[in-house]
């Protein structure tokens, strides 16, 4: 069975072709890297995946169901993907603890206490269990991202969706973020992760894309893609962020 | 002690127009804030019908005067088709669509400040639209819109004293009746705007500790 599987997707914003024809499979418990130059449609790409992007063109399938047929019910089908965004967008007038039951409270009908516990199990998988009654204001840019994670994990999800989630953090914090991706990683979780952190990639992915101008131009395994890159262009991009 | 005196023979008839004035705002103040804000939601959605029914609405109540307004829907309308409006009725009517059209855009507004991460936060959850406009977006919104409402109420309060026009027994009427038979109009429209003035300034210290309470949160 496959994840994600992605045919022939394009994606315009009006005349602008930001994707033009991607094909994508992940399997079960893949951790797919993609990379590529800023504007080359990476985040576009996986906005798509959960159609938070509609397609131009083209089909998804998340786990077989199709996500671009209109009848599909798009928010059953999220539930099944989580989502981590560069900016964290953790929902400001809740705790952190509220912040991580709401979904499945209100979405899986579960009881409260059922949802505390798990509130509480994900808290100390993140390392914040000291953090539930505070809101996210008076967290840290790292402690944010990991709310964030730990949010998206609360609906137990099958596919984890990661846009440049350390991207907007100091450098001090990016490893406890990183950190907590990994052990994801390591639980089985299948993964796709947009990221500028090429050790991280080569360390984490199964596999890394390499993306230019709205085309994949290259994948491989990291041992492949970093160090025996084919095409010119990867070349040239990792000269300049390695 | 003649000033006091009159004002106090004056204040049972004052009082019960207060008292109407009051209640004409609270009910078209209700009916204005559910309208405002599902035009208000209608004016931000992607359909662009709802987009139009909500700025029609809004350009034209905003584009004509109140006091046209009061008297079309009592005088005007009832004139061509068979509806007969109580006058208490055109009045709320007339206050609710005026300040609804005002609340359109302070919704609109309000929910446009929200950062779009939010709503796109809810959706990858597995929210709906609605769903993550209630529990999310509109939660936040409203807080940063307080201000905005409670300067819509204020003018809508005073708006109320327009309905004199067709004979509503509200505050201003109230006192216009009592000093066209007494001629004493210096005491009375004093009185009247004292007691404009204990509801506006009521109203303003609500919502200052309201917007204290909710900025703990
Ligand atoms: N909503 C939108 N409307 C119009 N153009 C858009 C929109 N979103 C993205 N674009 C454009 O699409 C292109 C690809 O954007 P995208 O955000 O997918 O790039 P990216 O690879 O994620 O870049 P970065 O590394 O900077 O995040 C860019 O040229 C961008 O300006
Ligand atoms: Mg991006």
């Amino acid at each position: 069975m496959k994840m994600i599987e992605v045919k022939s997707l394009k994606k315009s914003f009006g005349k602008l072709e930001v994707l033009k024809d991607i094909n994508i499979d992940v399997a079960p418990q893949e951790v797919v890297c993609v990379i590529g130059p800023s504007g080359s449609g990476k985040s576009t790409l996986l906005r798509c995946m959960n159609r938070l992007e509609e397609p131009t063109a083209g089909e998804i399938f998340i786990e077989e169901d199709n996500l671009t047929d209109t009848k599909t019910n798009i928010n059953q089908l999220r539930q099944r993907m989580g989502m981590v965004f560069q900016q964290f967008n953790l929902f400001p007038h809740k705790t952190v603890m509220e912040n991580i039951t709401m979904g499945p409270q209100r979405l899986k009908g579960k009881s409260k206490t059922e949802v505390k516990e798990l509130g509480s199990q994900l808290l100390e998988k993140v390392g914040l269990v000291d953090k539930a009654k505070v809101y996210p204001d008076n967290l840290s840019g790292g402690q944010k991202q990991r709310v964030a994670i730990a949010r998206a994990l609360a609906m137990e999800p099958s596919i984890m969706l990661f846009d440049e989630p350390t991207s907007a953090l100091d450098p001090e914090m990016v490893g406890e973020v990183l950190q907590v991706m990994k052990d994801l990683a390591e639980d089985g979780m299948t993964m796709v992760i947009v990221t500028h952190e090429m050790g991280f990639a080569k360390e984490v992915a199964d596999r890394v894309i390499f993306m230019d101008e709205g085309f994949i131009v290259e994948e491989g395994s990291p041992a492949e893609l970093f160090d025996n890159p084919q095409h010119e262009r990867t070349k040239s991009f990792l000269s300049k962020v390695l | 002690m003649e000033t006091i005196q009159i004002i106090l023979d004056a204040l049972p008839t004052l009082l019960s127009g207060m008292g109407l004035t009051l209640e004409i705002t609270i009910i078209s103040l209700v009916l204005a804030m559910v309208i405002g804000l599902v035009l208000g939601v209608f004016s931000i959605t992607k359909s662009k019908i709802l987009r139009a029914i909500s700025t029609v609405f809004v350009d034209m109540i905003r584009g004509t005067p109140l006091l046209v307004q009061i008297l079309f829907i009592y005088f005007g309308i009832p004139s061509v088709f068979d509806v007969n409006l109580t006058a208490f009725a055109a009045g709320v009517i007339a206050i609710t669509i005026n300040a609804a059209a005002y609340l359109v855009e302070i919704f609109r507004a309000g929910i446009n400040s929200i950062d779009k991460g939010q709503m796109e936060a809810g959706r990858s959850i597995g929210f709906s639209y609605w769903q993550t406009m209630r529990l999310i977006v509109l939660p936040q919104a409203v807080r940063r819109m307080i201000p905005a409402f409670v300067n819509q109420f204020i003018v809508s309060i005073k708006d109320t004293s327009l309905l004199s026009a067709i004979g509503i027994a509200e505050l201003t009427f109230s006192g216009q009746s009592i000093y066209a038979a007494n001629f004493r109009a210096f005491e009375i429209l004093f009185a009247v705007g004292v007691l404009y003035f204990v509801i506006i300034y009521t109203l303003s210290l609500l919502s200052r500790w309201l917007e204290r309470r909710l900025d703990v949160a």
